[in-house]
């Protein structure tokens, strides 16, 4: 049952086949099978549970709220939950307990989503391996797969297996984890440059962006308020649009949201791709990219062309600009967003009290990490008066050209980009660890972080299983507001991969009811 | 920006408009004053009122003053900025403030809409251009009571620039010359309110209460088109006024809904402008000049002595009665101003670029509120001028004293008295009495209905104008008694029986011969000695004049 669909598991509790109670119970007990993967930071059981009871007796009485009604679902840990810790993986909020719940988780539990916990994450989601945060890494849940352990086992020969683990990416990587081990059918990630996306395409699941403005921000904990977005991560790109729609409108508390009136909708089945345009941009292929990943992205772009759809080489010219403009404008944001951290209302304090100033430098060096301490003091530095011009101003305005870039293809009749969401499959911890935080993030948020200076939709699609037996994602962009339409592509090519299902037996040797549904077709696709 | 303010130490009334008498009563070292120089150009320094320098041997060293104002006036809302909590003065500490208000991560500001109403309408008020557009930054400045470590504010694009602030001043001898005096506004902006920190010195600790944290602000800015505290108060007067007639502010300094920042410098006239000072929160009306001149006063004797002026925050010391410089380096603070994500733009619409089909309670109208701005105090002035053919300077005494305008009108509702005869028995005795005890409008015991009775009695000749000083004087003492009451208990109605006073007259001159003797004699001041006895046995109810001719009467008969 745990290894269905969102859309699945949905029919399934409506045709009664399984309670939310059970339902319930039955991912709780795969969170403490999996709890070594340290994808959750709080695992709200008693809540998680009482929600099930509640939804349980609404699907008795025929009351059922629906789609989501008892569906087990995960939420990072930079959403406030009202009476659950939100920490944002920071010894900062450690003990931070929310009085209100971010606008997406409120309506998520409006619809009777069970909350089954708050998932791991990069320190106030500033990484790109969920490496980083305070209560320590995530692990990649395929690097225990029957999969990935077959292709590798000739290489762990005298290592201790345990040390070779791979990262989730990030710094979604709990909310990546814990769908691609089935403890939940949903997860909300978020996404700043790339953080949804990224995790999504190493732990092989379905990770979406949706357009800056669609879904609320209310709640999240913010890292750049004017690149944020609530990530969706599903194991299809069909549950990834129900999530949406339950999610998308206005939001009298977010002056950032769309005014115009959004309906939930199902996406459409695509048979005929033939009027489709698919852009290439050729910034894209960059020397970094691996050549599976690379063959991988050649190999879909002929799929559709094959299929009849138009697939031409576009340009988005200032590509090569966005990282470093992007770096920029998020030190900025963070110096800006990180100043209400003293200690005073909420969160960590330090013992020091010889002055307020005393106070709050030692409550911010004992409450940040490295990275976010870093980020604080390069954007610092960009807001001076002194350099604001040549820094903030500069990257404001490349920004406007990478929007511009994109505007420009799709304003010549592209309908929708298709890029590689990494470089490469997931590597492991100890090797991604011998980079800096900062480097890693410039390499991995290559082909994701200029969505979100544009504030696009984009979505990463699982494709295929790398030579090492690792999942590969790609990624597609579409126009601003036309997340639907996304979906709608994404979907069928989905259908047309049929990305493998994680065979994490050994891992998990009983729980042998998550794998019960019947083998996949192999992949026919690499 | 609002900077940290700790209340209660100078509450002051103000008396009526400036009046300028050239500096002579700045005694103290170099003097003071601002002297009339007809009307000034826009920001001509040349036309600066001269200050002269009295020190030393060296001769006269004309010295010239130049001031700016920053005010900060709290928007009068129900609600907060951009946060739904409510604003309220001397609420419980922290019994006011919302998730936002606290900056609990992931809140997010949603702008009031009262609180743009009310910036268009002040700018209008002020002559400003109304921006279309206008933009929200974040100003960044660790402070105990600034808890997202950022204010709100527009530093970019505010939502109104360019206007003026009339305001008047009075000179001459007998200070009755009013001329009008203009400074430029450069803008107005929105911004928030910092929560209030009490320092407890003994316990060494901070207490913060953020009850004010988020109250929506509008930040008048004021060209430096001002050359002494006298004209700063003014100014700051006059716009206190039109903020209370348009009711987009309080504007109680007391509360501290209106506090005053003055940018000063000083410079000999024809060279550069001087190196200039900030003196922060003048929270206080009466000690807003003092504070301005003692600066101007240093910087002239800092100059004379040879020492430099530095660029610097410095407040004023009303103990002390000068101004010393702040102990944290605000001044020198590098802000970090960025936009501020979270709102955008805010667009505001005229009739004509008005989007068809818009909802009405998602835009904002100027020309509508442009329909809706009530009388401004320039325009309640002229009125009692014409109206009332009040002297210009006693409409400004009207309007400037709280409550005493529509003290006024409530008399002129109830009585028959002649307006010219309201207006001087208001601003002579009324107000002279509560100058004397130190009292405001709405704390007087004398209400308009009794003030408006006793002058109808005046009206009436029921009494004599003296006997109308005692009844008031009475009305100040016993609470609750009416004039009539007053004036039958203690017998001072005047005489109406024209028989009863001949008899009296009879009487007084049948018992002094002697006096009648002199004034037969042609003795003229016998007869006011005669009238003078008359009265002191009608116990001053008879009128004088009367008295006269029944005296005059008798005598020639």
């Amino acid at each position: 049952m745990l290894g269905r669909t969102l859309r699945e598991v949905s029919a399934a509790l409506k045709q009664g086949q399984i309670t939310p109670t059970e339902l319930c119970q039955k991912c709780l007990s795969l969170i403490k099978k999996t709890k070594f993967l340290n994808a959750y930071i709080t695992v709200s059981e008693e809540v998680a549970l009482k929600q099930a009871e509640e939804s349980e007796k609404r699907y008795k009485k025929g009351h059922s709220l629906g789609d989501l009604d008892g569906i087990p679902i995960a939420v990072k840990d930079n959403f406030s939950t009202s009476g659950i810790e939100t920490t944002c993986a920071s010894n900062m909020l450690k003990g931070y307990v929310p009085p209100y719940n971010a606008t997406v988780v409120q309506k998520l539990l409006d619809q009777g989503a069970v909350l089954m916990g708050k998932t791991n994450l990069d320190e106030f989601a500033m990484g790109s391996g969920s490496t980083d945060g305070v209560f320590g890494p995530v692990k990649n849940p395929w690097s225990y797969s029957k999969q990935y352990r077959e292709k590798t086992k000739h290489k762990a020969h005298g290592e201790n297996e345990d040390s070779n683990w791979l990262i989730t990416g990030g710094s979604s990587g709990g909310s990546a984890a814990a769908v691609a081990t089935f403890t939940c059918f949903a997860a909300l990630g978020s996404d700043t440059g790339g953080s949804t996306r990224n995790p999504a395409a190493h732990c092989g699941v379905v990770g979406f962006k949706p357009s800056y403005g669609l879904v609320s921000r209310h709640g999240l904990i913010p890292l750049v308020n004017s690149m944020d977005v609530p990530g969706i991560l599903t194991r299809c790109v069909d549950d990834a649009a129900i999530v949406l729609g339950m999610l998308a409108g206005h939001d009298p508390k977010d002056s950032t949201t769309v005014q115009d009136p959004v309906k939930p909708f199902t996406l459409p089945s695509l048979t005929d791709v033939s009027k489709l345009c698919i852009g290439i941009p050729k910034e894209y292929l960059t020397p970094e990219l691996s050549s599976e990943v690379q063959s991988l992205w050649s190999k879909a772009a002929n799929l559709f062309e094959s299929e009849g759809a138009k697939v031409i080489e576009v340009s988005l010219p200032h590509t090569s600009y966005s990282i470093v403009c992007y770096h920029v404008l998020c030190t900025s944001e963070v110096a800006s967003n990180m100043a209400r951290f003293d200690g005073l209302e909420y969160g960590h304090r330090c013992d020091i009290d010889v002055s307020t100033e005393a106070m709050y430098a030692a409550t911010r060096r004992e409450g940040f990490n490295d990275v976010v301490r870093g980020r604080i003091l390069s954007g610092n530095f960009f807001l001076l008066k002194e350099n604001y011009e040549n820094y903030f101003i500069k990257a404001q305005k490349v920004r406007r050209l990478i929007a511009n870039d994109f505007v420009n293809v799709f304003n010549s009749g592209v309908d929708v980009l298709l890029t590689p969401t990494t470089l490469r499959e997931a590597v492991p911890y100890q090797e991604f660890i011998k980079e800096d935080n900062r480097t890693r993030s410039a390499q991995d948020d290559i082909f994701t972080q200029a969505v979100n200076m544009a504030g696009l939709p984009a979505v990463s699609v699982p494709v295929a299983l790398s030579n090492q037996g690792l999942p590969v994602g790609l990624q597609f962009i579409g126009r601003a507001f036309h997340d639907q339409q996304l979906l709608t592509v994404a979907k069928w090519f989905e259908k047309q991969v049929q990305f493998p299902v994680t065979q994490l037996q050994e891992l998990m040797d009983d729980c042998s009811s998550v794998f019960e549904i019947e083998k996949l077709a192999s992949v026919n696709f690499c | 920006m609002a900077a940290p303010m700790l209340r209660g130490c100078c509450l002051a009334r103000r008396g009526a408009l400036a009046c300028i008498d050239g500096g002579s009563r700045h005694g103290r070292g170099a003097a003071i004053g601002c002297r009339s120089s007809g009307k000034r150009g826009r920001s001509s320094v040349a036309q600066q009122p001269l200050i002269t320098a009295q020190k030393s041997g060296k001769g006269e060293h004309a010295w010239a003053a130049v001031v700016g104002l920053e005010i900060h006036a709290q928007i009068s809302s129900n609600s907060k900025l951009f946060s739904g909590s409510q604003v309220q003065f001397a609420a419980p500490p922290n019994s006011l403030v919302s998730f936002f208000d606290a900056s609990l991560p992931g809140t997010l500001p949603v702008l009031n809409r009262r609180c743009v109403e009310a910036a268009v309408m002040t700018g209008l008020a002020l002559k400003c251009h109304i921006n279309k557009k206008s933009l929200f930054d974040r100003k960044h400045y660790f402070y105990a009571d600034l808890p997202a470590g950022y204010q709100i504010t527009q530093q970019r694009l505010p939502i109104a620039v360019n206007g003026s602030l009339e305001y008047s001043v009075c000179v001459g001898k007998k200070r009755s010359q009013v001329i009008t005096r203009t400074a430029r506004i450069k803008q107005i902006q929105l911004e928030q309110d910092s929560g209030k920190s009490l320092h407890d010195e003994l316990r060494s600790q901070t207490l913060i209460d953020l009850n004010r944290a988020g109250v929506g602000l509008l930040e008048v800015v004021l060209e430096p088109d001002m050359s002494c505290g006298e004209e700063a108060a003014t100014a700051v007067r006059e716009l206190q006024l039109i903020l209370q007639a348009l009711g987009t502010s309080q504007a109680n300094m007391a509360e501290g809904q209106l506090r005053v920042d003055a940018n000063i410098s000083v410079h000999h006239p024809g060279e550069p402008l001087g190196v200039r000072t900030e003196v922060k929160n003048l929270n206080s009306a009466r000690f807003l000049a003092r504070a301005i001149d003692s600066e101007i006063e240093r910087q002239i004797n800092e100059l004379e002595n040879g020492r430099e002026i530095l660029n610097e925050t410095r407040s004023f010391d009303c103990k002390l009665g000068c101004t010393i410089p702040m102990r944290d380096k605000e001044g020198k603070q590098d802000y970090r101003f960025m936009p501020e994500p979270n709102l955008p733009p805010l667009l505001l619409y005229d009739t004509a670029s008005l989007p068809p089909g818009a909802d009405p309670q998602q835009v904002i109208n100027i020309d509508r509120i442009r329909e809706q701005l009530p009388e401004l105090p320039s325009e309640t002035r002229e009125q009692l001028v014409q109206q009332y053919g009040m002297l210009p300077e006693h409409s400004f005494t009207i309007l400037n004293e709280v409550g005493l305008l529509e003290f006024f009108q409530n008399v002129i509702k109830e009585t028959r008295a002649e307006p010219k005869k309201v207006t001087s028995w208001i601003l002579n005795n009324f107000l002279g009495f509560l100058k004397q005890q130190n009292l405001a409008v709405n704390e007087s015991p004398v209400t308009p209905s009794a003030l408006a009775e006793l002058l109808n009695l005046l009206d009436r000749k029921a009494i004599s104008s003296s006997a109308a000083k005692q009844v008031f004087e009475e009305l100040w003492r016993s609470k609750g008694k009416t004039p009539s009451q007053i004036v039958s208990e203690k017998q001072l109605e005047l005489m109406q029986d024209g028989e009863a006073l001949n008899q009296v007259c009879l009487a007084v001159m049948e018992e002094h011969p002697q006096v009648v003797l002199a004034m037969k004699r042609g003795n003229p001041r016998a007869i006011n000695k005669l009238i003078g006895l008359v009265r002191k046995a009608t116990l001053s109810r008879a009128d004088p004049t009367v008295i006269k001719e029944i005296l005059e009467k008798k005598l020639s008969s």
